[in-house]
């Protein structure tokens, strides 16, 4: 897939004539995860270089599952709306076993928010978009043809060759950002590893445009008869593009199965005589699952692939490199601005870090259910599709993929502990759940109103905002680092002035647990740092110093 | 809740009958399914992880054991 013209040109890098040069952030790759932090960092004003060895969007067949987390992300970044309209939405997953349906799931079962729980969308498509929005913002820079070569660390700077058709030139920066994909040369360049399990098993994936009746869910079958004792997954993108995976088995040979002879009668005994379908991309690959052991080396943080790797199952690769670039962005931009200590760096990888074990564990889990590694193993897999045709219990042990949801950073040193009893499923470390809102300006959602800064969610109830709150308030956007009050009152209480809002359908008071005075605190990337049922501005100022890794309050200050 | 190792089961020999029953004229691929299936009813029954994590224990305590005294 190729770009226009003009965002894919390559210019002589000026350094090459000028000579050296500092900026805030280079960020090495553009695959989704470096382009968000691109654009992240970009829209927070931090001037940001991204370096790519290419000057193509991805190739081939990877990511197609982006899930609700994400999109809300992308709606921040100012891309959802373009990744949703033109993905296909789906929320309903279906299991067969042989020739029959064992039951059907619904991901998000739950009404009441913007996003739904999954779209499929080409990863290529993604990638076009961010480099389209990136190109938008004055802080944001893409190279490409620019393959970072060396990386040399200093106590205080970054110093990177690049080689470019033009020759060599080396530049610096403060932080550097390495989202250079599994193979990650970043890594490999400060002599580091990522180390975890390859599974043995290979998997056909083959991308078909064809148009079908098949109804845009997941489709996973075990043991099917056009597939004897193995797996298939059938699942549909945009542009009428359909994704199928065929579990081969360790043995299979790569480069036999690759060929188009022996792929399109898999195809076709699946789809039936009669389908019409042209190959658009075909390949075999195995998947593995590891991790590097810290994310962040120095003045270099590891994000995406580079830093953590795993099987496709669950769709938790792209999805949480994205997060990382979530959490990652607004520390930096406050490090560099000199409003949080160089420390808050180390939170990225607290956080980060069990974040991506939860991705292994979830994806070890599926892939050891598809592929079992012994017989007993297998006998108990087969035992459980078998009851789960008839009984509920055994479909929740049934594990096709559990599908990428955000991590809470439960444990995270930036949360302040609840002082107060709460009874909902939010706690601190928690993303911010959607939920209706309304306003004098009209229907809006909550994650809309939220991120990109300190918001403190205020629940009035059905009482009245008080003068001395209001002044609370005041003095809360004008400490060093803002925050931001979205006043929510009770459903059927009308919010008549701006940042206040109605919870219409009850969903905020409910997914909270909130009741009048309640108080939440949510970092910039719309994660919980604390809540409280009355709460004073000396408590929240306590609790974002802790959210910025700072020791006292002055530090954020000074 | 612990799990119960005091005798539990009215009458012991009607149901080391029926689970043996259970097995009969199947071959060793089918009785392991059977006793695969088994295991995830009644665990599903019991629903207690503590419970389920001191049974798994036993049973593999034992089997180890078993299987080094065998080997001597
Ligand atoms: C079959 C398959 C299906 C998948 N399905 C899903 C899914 O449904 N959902 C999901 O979330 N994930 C999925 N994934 C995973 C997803 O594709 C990856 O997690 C994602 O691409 C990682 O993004 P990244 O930006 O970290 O790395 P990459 O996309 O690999 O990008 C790395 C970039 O770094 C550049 N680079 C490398 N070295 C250098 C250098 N020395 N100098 C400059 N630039 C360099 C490369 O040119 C490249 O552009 C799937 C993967 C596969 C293989």
């Amino acid at each position: 897939m190729q770009l226009t013209e003009t965002l894919s040109q390559y210019r002589a890098p000026p350094e090459i004539e000028s000579g050296r040069r500092r900026v805030p952030v280079i960020v090495v790759g553009a695959g989704p995860v470096g382009l968000c932090a691109a654009i992240d960092l970009g829209l927070q004003n931090v001037q940001t270089l991204v370096l790519d060895a290419d000057d193509s969007l991805s190739e081939g067949s990877r990511a197609i599952c982006f899930a609700k987390r994400t999109l809300e992300i992308l709606d921040r970044l100012g891309c959802g709306e373009r990744a949703v309209s033109k993905g296909v939405v789906w929320n309903t997953g279906k299991v067969f076993l042989q020739d029959r349906m064992l039951y059907q799931f619904d991901l998000l079962p739950e009404s009441g928010h913007k996003r739904p729980a999954f779209i499929n969308l080409q990863q290529h498509y993604l990638e076009q978009f961010l480099v389209e929005r990136l190109h938008t913002l004055p802080r944001g820079e893409l190279r490409f043809r620019n393959r970072v070569t060396a990386v040399a660390q200093h106590p205080d700077r970054v110093e990177v060759t690049v080689e470019t058709p033009d020759g060599r030139y080396v530049i610096e920066c403060d932080y550097l950002v390495a989202c250079d994909g599994a193979r990650s040369p970043m890594r490999q360049a400060l002599g580091l590893e990522s180390k975890g399990q390859v599974f043995r098993d290979r998997f056909l994936i083959a991308d078909v445009k064809m148009r079908a009746g098949f109804p845009t869910e997941r489709w996973f079958w075990f043991d099917p008869p056009f597939h004897r004792n193995q797996s298939v997954l059938l699942h549909r993108q945009a542009d009428d593009i359909w994704r199928i995976d065929f579990q081969l088995g360790w043995d299979a040979n790569p480069e036999e199965e690759r060929k188009p002879e022996r792929v399109m009668p898999r195809i076709q005994a699946m789809l039936g005589p009669d389908a019409k379908f042209t190959l658009e991309w075909v390949s075999v690959y195995t998947f593995q699952c590891r991790r590097m052991d810290r994310f962040r080396h120095g003045r270099v943080l590891f994000a995406g692939d580079a830093a953590h790797q795993v099987s496709p199952f669950g769709a938790r690769g792209a999805n949480s490199g994205i997060q990382d670039t979530d959490n990652l962005a607004w520390k930096l931009k406050l490090i560099v601005d000199g409003r949080a200590p160089d420390t808050l760096l180390d939170s990225y990888d607290a956080e980060r870090r069990p974040a991506a074990d939860e991705n292994i564990l979830h994806s070890t889990r599926s892939t050891d259910f598809i592929t079992p590694k012994s017989g007993i193993s297998r006998a108990f897999r087969d035992a459980t599709l078998q009851l789960a045709e008839h009984h509920a219990f055994a479909r929740s042990l049934v594990n096709s993929g559990r599908l990428s949801t955000p991590s809470t950073y439960s444990t995270s040193p930036l949360n302040t502990p609840d002082g107060d009893a709460f009874g909902a499923r939010m706690r601190p470390g928690a993303p911010a759940i959607d939920a209706p809102l309304d306003s004098r300006d009209g229907a809006s959602w909550l994650i809309d109103q939220i991120g990109g800064r300190f918001d403190l969610l205020y629940f009035t109830g059905t009482q009245a905002v008080s003068e001395t709150m209001r002044n609370t308030f005041e003095s809360l956007r004008r400490l060093p680092v803002p925050v931001e009050t979205l006043i929510i009152s009770a459903q059927g209480v009308r919010a008549d002035i701006g940042r206040f809002f109605e919870d219409v359908d009850g969903l905020f008071a409910e997914r909270y647990d909130a009741r009048s005075g309640t108080a939440y605190l949510l970092r910039p990337d719309q994660h919980v740092c604390a809540r409280w049922r009355r709460f004073d501005a000396a408590s929240i100022r306590k609790a974002q110093a802790r959210a910025l890794a700072a020791e006292t309050e002055t530090e954020v200050a000074k | 809740m612990t799990i119960r190792l005091d005798p539990n089961i009215e009458a012991p020999d009607d149901f080391y009958q029926a689970l043996i029953d259970t097995h009969r004229d199947l071959d060793e691929a089918q009785s392991q399914l059977v006793n695969a299936k088994l295991i995830l009813l009644l665990a599903n029954h019991i629903g207690d992880m503590q419970v389920l994590r001191e049974a798994l224990r036993l049973a593999r305590e034992d089997g180890v054991q078993l299987l080094r005294s065998q080997e001597i």
